[in-house]
C-alpha cells in the first residue's frame, strides 16, 4: 500500500515537473525581455546590468529553479495583454469555472446513473432505446454546437433564459458566487446543461454497459436463486458493483469538465478561466497560458491521484493482488 | 467500402486475378453480408459518400463560388433560405452577412474540414504506429518511456492539448501566414491523436513478437527493422485502421472546435467551425440559418462517420482497446 502510494506520488511529481519545463520553455519563446524593457537607446552596459539584475545571465537550470519556485507560489508575472498580475486574473476567474463545473458534474451524475440503470434493466424497451439514441447524439455532438443550439432554442426563440454572462453575483470574501441569486441560477442553467450533456451521455453508456455485464455474473444468478426480490438484486448487488469503474471514470471526467468548460465559457461568454485561456491563446499571451497550463495540470494530477487511491480503498480485490505481487 | 477491409496478405505479383479474387471474396464475405443486414450502416455510408463527393468536387458541384469576390454581391447579404419569405431561389440555403451562398460555403467548408481531419488522422496514424511498433518490439526502457508519455498525454483532454500546441505555434510564428496556420492546426490535432494508435499497435506487437513466424525470421537472420516493417506491421494494422476511420470524426470535431474558438484555420478559407463562429455573431439578429446549416452539416459528418465506424468495428470485431 505504502509503496503504491509513494510510486504514484513520484509519478505525479514527474508529471508536474515536465509540465513546469514546458511552461518554462514557453517563456523562452517570447523573445528577449531585456529588449522589451529597455528600448532602443540603452547601452550594452545597461543591458548587461539589467540582464544580471533579472538573473537572465545564470544557467538555464538556475533560471528554471527560480521559475518553479515562483510557480509554486502562484506567481507567473504580468499578462502581456492586460498588464495585470496573472495570479490575480486567475483568482478572479476561478470561482466562475469551478461553480459551472460543479453544477455540471452533479447534473451529469444525478441524471446519468439512473438513466444508465434504466437502459440496462429495460433492454429493448422503447424508452431505453430512446435513451441510447439520445446518448449517441450526446457523445457525437461537439460541445459548442450543443451550446449554440440551446441558445437558439431557449434564449432567442423562446426567450426563457439569458444566454451570456454570469448575471448577478454575490461576493463572499474573495469568492464571487452566482449560486445565491435567482438571476445567477438562471444564467447558470444553459451553460451547465451544455457542459453536462457529454458527461451525462458518457456516464449513462458506461453504467449501462457495466450493469449488463454484472447482471450476467454468477453471484447475481445466485442472489436470484436465493429468492431475493429483484429490487434488492438490482440495486443492492448489481448497481453497487457497477459503481466502482463508474467512480474512476467520473473522477477523471471531472478534470475533463474543467477543460471542456473553456468551450462552454466561450459560447456563453462565461467569465471563467477557460475564456481567459482561449483569449490568451488567440493573442499568444504566454504568462497566462503557462499559468493556466500549470493550474490545470495540477488539478488533473491531483484528481488522478485521488481516484487511484480511492479505487484502492473501495475495491478489496485490488489490495490483495497488490499485496501478493509485492512479495 | 473495399479500402476498409484489412488484408493481412501483402499484394502478390500478379495483380489482376488478385483483385478479381478480392472482389469475389468481399462479396461472398461476412462483411458484405453484415452491411446488407444493417440499414444504419447503409444510410451512414450513403451520407458519408455524398459528403465526401460534395467536398471533393466542391468547385464543380457548388452553385456559387463563395470566395470569388467578383460574383459575391452585398445586395444579396442576409437572405433567408429559399423556402422562407424573402428567400431567393438562387440561394437554396440563404446567404450570410457578406452575401455568400451558404450551400456553397458548406461544400467548400466540408472540403477544408475533411482535409484537415484526414491529414491529421494520417499523420497521427504514422506517428502512433511507428512509436507503438517500436515500443512493442524494443521493450525495456524505450517501451517504458513511450508508454509514460502516452499516460501523460491521455490524462489531458485532446482539445486542451491541441489548443496548447496551437498556442505555442502561434507564439513561435507570430506572423504566420495561411499555409503555416494550416500546418500548425494539423500538427496540433495529429500530436494529440497518436496515443491510441501507439497503445493498440504496441499491444498487438507484443503478441505478434512471440509468434513463430517472427522467430523464424529472426533465426534466418532478418534484420529487426525489416521484421518490424515487413512481417509484424501488416499483422497489427487491421484494428488500427478501424480506429482511424472513427477518428476522422473526432479530428473533424476538434478542428471545428478550434476554428470556433478562433484559433483554427485562417478566416479566408473558412471550415465548418469557422462558419459556425461567423453565424454565432448573427444569432441574435434572427439570422439562424448562417449557424444552423453548418452545424447540421458537422452533425451529419460526425454521426454518420461514428455510426459507420461502430458498425465496422462490430462487423470485423478486431481487438480494439
Amino acid at each position: 500500500m505504502l509503496a503504491f502510494v509513494i510510486r504514484r506520488l513520484v509519478q505525479a511529481l514527474v508529471v508536474m515537473v515536465s509540465v513546469g519545463l514546458i511552461a518554462f520553455a514557453l517563456f523562452q519563446f517570447v523573445g528577449d525581455p531585456v529588449n522589451n524593457l529597455m528600448g532602443q537607446e540603452a547601452t550594452p552596459e545597461q543591458r548587461a546590468q539589467l540582464r544580471a539584475d533579472l538573473g537572465l545571465d545564470q544557467s538555464a537550470f538556475v533560471q528554471f529553479a527560480r521559475f518553479a519556485g515562483n510557480a509554486v507560489r502562484g506567481e507567473f508575472g504580468l499578462s502581456l495583454r492586460q498588464g495585470r498580475k496573472v495570479s490575480a486574473l486567475i483568482a478572479e476567474r476561478l470561482p466562475a469555472t469551478l461553480e459551472l463545473a460543479f453544477v455540471a458534474a452533479v447534473l451529469a451524475l444525478v441524471l446519468g446513473i439512473p438513466m444508465g440503470v434504466v437502459a440496462a434493466l429495460r433492454r429493448g424497451h422503447p424508452l431505453s432505446q430512446a435513451l441510447m439514441a439520445f446518448s449517441l447524439i450526446g457523445v457525437s455532438l461537439p460541445t459548442f454546437l450543443i451550446g449554440i443550439l440551446l441558445i437558439l432554442l431557449f434564449a432567442t426563440a423562446l426567450n426563457w433564459l439569458p444566454s451570456f454572462g454570469r448575471g448577478e453575483v454575490v461576493q463572499l470574501g474573495f469568492w464571487s458566487t452566482g449560486l445565491l441569486t435567482v438571476d445567477g441560477w438562471r444564467h447558470l442553467v444553459l451553460p451547465a446543461v451544455t457542459l453536462a450533456l457529454f458527461q451525462l451521455a458518457l456516464i449513462m453508456r458506461l453504467v449501462r454497459a457495466e450493469m449488463l455485464e454484472v447482471l450476467q455474473t454468477d453471484y447475481i444468478k445466485f442472489a436470484r436463486a436465493r429468492g431475493l426480490p429483484e429490487r434488492t438484486v438490482h440495486f443492492g448487488h448489481a448497481l453497487k458493483n457497477t459503481l466502482v469503474p463508474v467512480m474512476t471514470i467520473t473522477g477523471l471526467q471531472l478534470g475533463g469538465l474543467i477543460a471542456f468548460a473553456l468551450i462552454t465559457e466561450t459560447v456563453f461568454q462565461w467569465p471563467g478561466m477557460g475564456l481567459l485561456f482561449v483569449q490568451a491563446v488567440q493573442f499568444a499571451d504566454i504568462p497566462v497560458m503557462a499559468a493556466y497550463l500549470c493550474l490545470i495540470s495540477l488539478i488533473f494530477v491531483v484528481i488522478n491521484l485521488v481516484v487511484d487511491l480511492l479505487y484502492f480503498a473501495v475495491d478489496p480485490r485490488l489490495r490483495v493482488d497488490r499485496a501478493v505481487a509485492a512479495h | 467500402m473495399a479500402e476498409f477491409v484489412p488484408d493481412p496478405q501483402p499484394p502478390g505479383p500478379s495483380v489482376v486475378p488478385e483483385v478479381a479474387g478480392f472482389w469475389r471474396r468481399f462479396l461472398d464475405g461476412d462483411l458484405w453480408y453484415s452491411f446488407r443486414q444493417s440499414p444504419i450502416a447503409q444510410v451512414a455510408s450513403l451520407l458519408v459518400l455524398i459528403t465526401v463527393f460534395c467536398a471533393l468536387f466542391a468547385p464543380w458541384v457548388a452553385p456559387h463560388d463563395p470566395f470569388d469576390l467578383a460574383t459575391v454581391e452585398l445586395a444579396d447579404a442576409g437572405l433567408p433560405p429559399a423556402w422562407l419569405d424573402g428567400g431567393n431561389a438562387r440561394f437554396l440555403l440563404g446567404t450570410d452577412e457578406q452575401g455568400r451562398d451558404i450551400l456553397s460555403a458548406l461544400m467548400y467548408g466540408s472540403r477544408i474540414s475533411l482535409f484537415v481531419g484526414m491529414a491529421a488522422v494520417v499523420l497521427s496514424l504514422l506517428v502512433g504506429v511507428a512509436l507503438g511498433l517500436l515500443a512493442g518490439f524494443a521493450g525495456g526502457y524505450v517501451d517504458a518511456f513511450i508508454m509514460r508519455v502516452c499516460d501523460v498525454m491521455l490524462s489531458f483532454p485532446a482539445i486542451l492539448v491541441a489548443l496548447l500546441i496551437d498556442g505555442v505555434g502561434r507564439a513561435l510564428f507570430p506572423n504566420a501566414h495561411d499555409t503555416l496556420a494550416f500546418t500548425v492546426l494539423i500538427l496540433a490535432i495529429a500530436l494529440t491523436g497518436w496515443v491510441k494508435y501507439a497503445r493498440t499497435v504496441r499491444g498487438s506487437t507484443m503478441v505478434e513478437r512471440h509468434k513463430e513466424y517472427v522467430q523464424a525470421a529472426r533465426v534466418i537472420g532478418v534484420a529487426p527493422w525489416r521484421i518490424m516493417g515487413r512481417h509484424v506491421l501488416p499483422n497489427v494494422m487491421g484494428p488500427v485502421l478501424v480506429l482511424a476511420t472513427i477518428d476522422v470524426a473526432s479530428a473533424v470535431i476538434i478542428e471545428a472546435t478550434l476554428s470556433f474558438l478562433g484559433v483554427g484555420v485562417p478566416p479566408t478559407s473558412p471550415s465548418l467551425g469557422t462558419l459556425i463562429r461567423i453565424g454565432n455573431d448573427h444569432l441574435f439578429s434572427g439570422e439562424w440559418w448562417i449557424t444552423v446549416f453548418p452545424g447540421a452539416m458537422l452533425m451529419i459528418i460526425a454521426l454518420s462517420v461514428n455510426l459507420l465506424g461502430d458498425w465496422l468495428r462490430d462487423a470485423l470485431n478486431p481487438r480494439l482497446l
